[in-house]
């Protein structure tokens, strides 16, 4: 099969490496959802800790 | 304490990634047969060695598991799994539009490459099912790191009975004599192998740091609304020691 010319092929490849792109990107939203999460868990436990602190 | 060795790993991802990408598009001619459209074999074929590779080595670790009994290794299996899957995901999207691009079809089901592919994807699906229907965590771990170990086997097995096979139109990228890849071209493809498998070992890191540290807040929270007093501060010198060993028993969830 004859090679595709550069304006057809570019699409293509674009197009393969946006899956890629977006894969990490995708990637590094959820990683970062789930840090933030850690980091508000840590802050209600540090309150509840205080809390239970005898005065 | 989890994310050691987290931030060099990230940088050298970063411009690993980003070498690779100039190399791609600046360095490495266009293919004189396929054109424009080989550039897509820069991050499809790295990605798929990597994803394969990531199979094996989670059967490694899950044997490692079963002979400690460690559930840290489980939790190091599972998330080789995880990743590989993803990366597994990006392999059959990208070679789709590859594939369409060359052949003029989205998929071609009697190409030997691309349906052992789907297989292993598929094998390595129901991986999930099977460790999340298990609720006791040392049988999910033990049935899960089981289930890590055939299927890692099969991986070896099914890539060697792909190459055997005579009739395939799937391009060679990687074979004994090197390829038909000139120096330009292969040493942009180890570039991105390199920068693929630096992107796959930080985010099963990254996965791994964030599901102990969630492991462990669990842990304290339970801890801390039970009412029992968490166990006296540790030496100046490793405060963390009693912690991170039993985050490392902490089931995957």
């Amino acid at each position: 099969m004859p090679a595709l010319p550069l304006d057809e092929a570019g699409k293509y490849v674009a197009g393969a490496y946006i899956v890629f792109v977006v894969l990490i990107v995708v990637y590094v939203a959820i990683i970062s959802a789930k840090i933030a999460r850690i980091g508000r868990e840590l802050e209600e436990l540090n309150d509840l800790a205080d809390r239970r602190r005898p005065s | 304490m989890y994310a050691k060795g987290l931030r060099p790993l990230s940088i050298a991802t970063v411009v690993a990634l980003a070498a690779a990408l100039a190399m791609v598009f600046f360095y490495a001619p266009n293919d004189a047969d396929q054109g424009f459209i080989q550039k897509i074999f820069y991050i499809h074929v790295p990605m798929a060695i990597v994803a394969l590779g990531g199979f094996v080595a989670a059967a490694i670790m899950a044997i490692k598991h079963l002979r400690t009994g460690d559930r840290s290794w489980d939790l190091r299996s599972y998330v080789a799994i995880h990743m590989s899957i993803i990366f597994g995901l990006a392999v059959l999207i990208t070679g789709s539009i590859w594939a369409r691009a060359s052949w003029g079809h989205w998929w071609v089901w009697d190409e030997p490459v691309l349906v052992s592919f789907l297989i292993v994807f598929l094998l390595y699906c129901v991986y999930y099912p099977l460790r999340f229907s298990i609720e006791d965590p040392d049988r999910q771990a033990r049935y899960s790191s089981v289930f890590a170990i055939a299927a890692g086997a099969f991986v070896p097995l099914n890539f060697a009975a792909v190459r055997l096979a005579e009739a395939y139109t799937h391009p060679r990228v990687l074979s004994q004599t090197g390829g038909d890849l000139p120096g330009d071209m292969r040493l942009t493809f180890f570039v991105s192998i390199l920068a693929i498998a630096l992107l796959y070992v930080t985010m099963w890191k990254l996965e791994l740091t964030s599901k102990r540290a969630s492991a462990q807040l669990g842990r304290l929270r339970r801890r801390l609304e039970d009412g029992i007093e968490p166990p006296p501060a540790q030496p100046a010198g490793d405060p963390t020691a009693v912690g991170a060993r039993s985050a490392s028993a902490e089931p995957a969830s």
